[in-house]
């Protein structure tokens, strides 16, 4: 009878342990190719990158219409992905420089030197009446804030200011659909998905320029 | 991709050797990232890639086959040259020089993590040949590989 080389060879199955994994260079270098070969086959859905700034590391993903997430840390990017993947597409991949164009902006806006983002939006993440609210916040201007009554109204639903909440708290694209201008009317800052600390550097930021 | 791709690119590293590994490593992501939307929930994703880098292993030795000009061919083994994991090139070098059959075996059940079921399902045959050619395999690998370890 054949002994099972499992129990037999523990010393050659550390040994296999112990071969190197993957070093960094040569991961990047697979991964960079990947990426271009699945760009080119037309089977890269959904890019990702993440950025620094000054309310923490954002994740920003991409599909081939436009920023389709910008996502919190607090929001748990691993999470975001693994909804982006069965939400979205399967094909979801790290690709920083497909969304250079969308750093830089977002870069721009946290020095001071961008008052309105000028990007691609891919909004199928937002239904019906969120949807609807969305495209309101966008016409909120830099630095100005609104009441989530006031908001509810401009959207044609004066009573649904708890909807106008929720749409904001699920804003898929925050930052760039500026929920963040959304306050309450008795002047409080309001709930906001990145935390009410970033809320305030945002609303700062705004005020300061 | 970051979860498998280490363990896809040692399964192919041992398959074929390390010149052509990264060929077929990435032929097989590509071909899993096209496919990866029929793939049924809750499926082996180890034995599902590990099926497509087999594929892809016979593709490239095909190709290599083909190929006339030695040129074309970088060595499949690297010589342990005094480098500081020098044993590592050894183990590698162990397994490049097994017959196919049992490379494969061993790869992807000690790199892949496959059961033997799963390998008899990739490579042909049934489970208890492909438990045997592993035992083969490693037996070899014992002569080869642990004859000179210090203790």
């Amino acid at each position: 009878m054949t002994t099972s080389p499992d129990i037999a060879n523990g010393e050659l199955s550390a040994a296999f342990a112990a071969l190197p994994g993957v070093d960094e260079p040569t991961r990047a270098r697979l991964h960079a190719r990947l990426v271009s070969a699945a760009a080119e086959a037309g089977i890269l859905d959904v890019a990702y990158r993440t950025v620094d700034s000054p309310v923490g590391p954002l994740l920003l993903a991409a599909t081939d219409t436009g920023l389709v997430r910008v996502a919190y840390a607090r929001e748990d990017h691993d999470a975001v992905l693994e909804r982006l993947a069965s939400t979205v597409s399967p094909r979801v991949l790290l690709a920083p420089a497909r969304l250079d164009p969308v750093a830089a902006e977002f870069e721009e806006y946290f020095a001071g030197r961008r008052r309105l983002f000028d990007l691609p939006l891919d909004l199928r993440l937002a239904h019906g009446f969120r949807r609807t609210v969305l495209s309101q916040l966008r016409r909120i201007g830099y630095g100005q804030t609104a009441s989530y009554t006031a908001v509810a109204v401009a959207a044609g639903s004066p009573k649904a200011v708890r909807a106008v909440g929720t749409a904001c708290a699920t804003n898929p694209l925050p930052i760039v659909v500026p929920c963040h201008r959304v306050v309450r009317s008795d002047g409080a800052i309001g709930g906001y998905v990145g935390g009410a600390d970033a809320k305030r550097t945002l609303l700062s930021l705004e005020a300061a320029v | 991709m970051a979860r498998y791709g280490p363990m896809v690119l040692r399964v192919c590293r041992a398959v074929l050797g390390p010149a052509a590994a990264e060929d077929a490593w990435s032929e097989t992501f590509l071909a899993a990232l096209q496919a990866y939307p029929e793939l049924p929930p809750g499926s082996n994703v180890e034995a599902w890639l590990v099926t497509i880098a087999h594929r892809k292993a016979i593709d490239a030795r095909r190709a290599q086959a083909r190929r006339a000009t030695p040129t074309d061919t970088l060595p499949e083994r690297p010589s342990s040259d005094g480098l500081p994991d020098g044993r590592d090139h050894d183990l590698w070098a162990a397994l490049g020089r097994l017959p196919r059959r049992q490379r494969e075996t061993v790869a992807y059940h000690y790199l892949g993590g496959l059961p033997y079921a799963e390998i008899a399902a990739i490579t042909g045959g049934t489970p208890d040949a492909a438990r045997r050619a592993a035992a083969d395999g490693i037996a070899a690998l014992r002569r080869v590989y642990l004859k000179g370890t210090v203790r």
